[in-house]
């Protein structure tokens, strides 16, 4: 959920518009936000799953610190999401294991 | 590779580092300030309360706003900045190794002030890896800087100020804080931020703790426990809250991997969230040369970290010949006054005693023949 | 136990002890500060805000805030920029049957001029309804309102506050994926 107003901060900038794609649904983002907070305002809440257990893992730093965001970002493995900006038409997809895909975990 | 050539290099943007950076540069010295962050300020940025302290501290002012304000003074002393810049290793002769904007570079310093901050302690418990459980300072990041909210239903484990103002922030942001959980019997944090949550009805839970968190696939539940008084759950005192977020407020450690790397003498405070460097007075560690300030020396707060920051920056710049005399010594007795008053009071024991220990430590090096 | 540290809530004691409480015949007199902050802790912006010097804090920067309140107009300037939000005014001179609070506000939506809310005490529970005199956001407070209500004399004492108004249902599902 986007914090539109806040009583302190005011109201939201205004950014672009853009989609972004999430395991291949569209998904709305705002331009250079986090790729984590587009997906995070989407109701996503699990970004990876783990190597041995098959675990998932969600936002815990939100700082680029942790691993536990990392996603495919177009094709590339181990994207921090929480401090990596969002672009239009951009792919993310969950990661298995330590950079694959479901099929290879 | 890219060398660089600076008289100080300061690491870590956040407020001891800005500090740092401007008084250095204000002072005459040429100042490099290197951080990872693509924006600058550290965590001062996602506060939005306003600060205690004094006039001097910037009390009643803003977090954020406070950022803003040591940002310009960065600007207008004419710090050099390399921000998305990784300072991952500091070698011999004072060499920082860097990757700034994902090139690898080189930066030879005479000084160097290390204000790498602190880093949010993890908790393990049945469930803490499920998504929905996350630090306190990454549910105030994504609220308050991302503008999203990470949950609806909080619960906070720690009762410290870090987990009292987020569950104040977390609300205004528009969630419901369902319980504050703390394991002492007592608010750890300042009782004016725990009254705050109370007239906007939110339980506390004190001598408790986090038993277990579940949920399918994401959290959905947090099962809480009484605990007695050596810490072990009492059986049957469990208590089940729903919730789609479980914020961690357990502390903070400082981020001292450089200060080791440079050879720095170390002592435990607990206080202060663990090994922290030895320094002087005048905030230079046992390594000549190798200044630290703010919660790399100890976790206080952002207010004291600036002060800390301001006398490293000068006296860095002093031992290069910038600055000197009765007005220096006399603007770093009003920034130790200032640092005195912010530990100051019952509350400021412990920390007032670590610092002493933190000091004499450093002096017992130098006595001793050098660094460990 | 009680107090602060343990419950969020000043305790009958501590408030008694307090420094920046008025006295009631100030009271009497018309609209003051109360000032219930109780734990040292190293603060000062309310010294330094108040016109009149009604507050002072003497000798460390840890020593709570004395209020004069001779010297005090109740004009709330204090009010907001109290970083602790601890202070409120107090008004029994302002009707009747009813006396009016000043408090600090930080949550949205904000109530009108003219609704009827219900006032909470310390300890966030409702005491009683309470009809809302004014909502203001002078730029000096930086974002935080004050918000004046009033309610009836017997609850002038305990009411600091009033209950969090519910979000407008947001449209967007918050799902598991």
């Amino acid at each position: 959920m986007r914090i539109t107003d806040h009583p302190i901060l005011g109201p939201a900038e205004a950014g672009r518009e853009i989609t972004i794609f999430y395991n291949g649904a569209p998904v709305p983002a705002v331009e250079g936000e986090p790729i984590a907070a587009a997906l995070m305002n989407a109701g996503v809440r699990s970004f990876r799953r783990t190597a041995k257990r098959d675990e998932p893992r969600g936002i815990f730093c939100a700082i680029g610190r942790c691993t536990d965001c990392m996603m495919i970002v177009n094709g590339k493995p181990n994207v921090r999401t929480c401090i990596t900006g969002a672009a239009d038409g951009m792919r993310v997809e969950t990661q298995y294991g330590y950079g694959g895909r479901k099929e290879q975990a | 590779m890219k060398k660089l050539r600076t008289e100080v290099a300061v690491v870590g943007g956040g407020p001891a580092g800005l500090s740092a950076a401007a008084e250095a540069a204000r002072a005459g010295a040429k100042v490099l300030l290197i951080d990872e962050n693509k924006r600058l300020g550290g965590q001062l940025v996602k506060q939005i309360h306003k600060f205690f302290g004094s006039e001097a501290h910037h009390a009643g002012v803003r977090g954020y706003q406070i950022a803003r304000r040591l940002l310009r003074d960065v600007e207008d002393a004419g710090v050099t900045v390399a921000s998305n810049a990784l300072a991952y290793g500091l070698f011999p002769e004072k060499e920082l190794g860097v990757v700034w904007d994902g090139k690898h570079c080189q930066v030879s310093a005479e000084r160097i002030v290390l204000a790498a901050g602190a880093k949010e302690n993890y908790l393990a418990f049945p469930g803490s890896t499920l998504p929905g459980v996350m630090g306190a300072g990454a549910a105030q990041t994504m609220a308050n800087i991302n503008r999203v909210l990470p949950g609806r239903r909080i619960v906070m484990l720690g009762s410290g100020n870090v987990g009292l103002i987020v569950s104040y922030q977390l609300m205004q942001a528009g969630a419901d804080v369902v319980a504050v959980v703390e394991g002492a019997d007592h608010i750890g944090g300042y009782g004016v931020h725990a009254a705050k949550l109370r007239r906007a009805g939110v339980p506390f839970y004190l001598s408790h703790t986090v038993k277990r968190a579940s949920g399918d696939g994401a959290l959905a539940r947090v099962e809480i426990v009484q605990v007695g008084k050596n810490w072990q759950s009492i059986p049957g005192t469990e208590l089940t809250l729903e919730a789609d977020t479980l914020c961690l407020a357990a502390g903070l450690n400082p981020m001292t991997e450089l200060a080791w790397m440079a050879g720095c003498a170390f002592l435990y405070l607990p206080a202060f969230g663990g090994h922290v460097p030895a320094h002087d007075a005048k905030m230079e560690t046992t390594v000549p040369g190798v200044y630290v300030a703010g919660d790399i020396t100890g976790v206080e707060e952002a207010s004291t970290a600036m002060e800390e920051g301001r006398m490293a920056g000068l006296s860095a710049a002093e031992s290069l010949g910038y600055g000197a005399g009765a007005a220096l010594d006399a603007e770093r007795a009003a920034i130790q006054r200032r640092l005195d008053d912010l530990r100051a009071g019952e509350r400021g024991a412990i920390r007032r005693e670590s610092k002493a220990r933190q000091t004499a430590a450093a002096a017992d090096q130098r006595q001793g023949g050098g660094a460990t | 136990m009680t107090g602060i540290a343990y419950t969020g809530v000043p305790s009958a004691e501590e408030l008694r002890a307090c420094p920046g409480i008025p006295t009631p015949e100030r009271r009497k007199k018309g609209r003051v500060a109360v000032i219930e902050c109780v734990q040292e802790i190293p603060c000062n912006p309310c010294a330094a805000a108040c016109p009149f010097h009604a507050i002072s804090i003497p000798g460390e920067i840890t020593a709570l805030p004395r209020l004069d309140g001779e010297l005090c107009t109740g004009c709330g300037r204090c009010v907001a920029l109290c970083p602790g939000l601890a202070i409120t005014l107090v008004d029994e001179t302002y009707g009747e049957e009813e006396g009016a609070v000043d408090f600090p506000y930080e949550f949205l939506p904000l109530p009108a001029e003219g609704d009827t809310v219900d006032a909470v005490g310390r300890d966030g529970r409702t005491l009683c309804a309470a009809r809302v005199v004014s909502v203001r956001r002078p730029e000096a407070n930086d974002g935080t309102r004050v918000i004046r209500i009033a309610v009836p004399k017997r609850f002038l004492d305990d009411v600091k506050s009033i209950r969090r108004l519910a979000r407008k249902e947001e449209e967007d599902a918050w799902t598991t994926k």
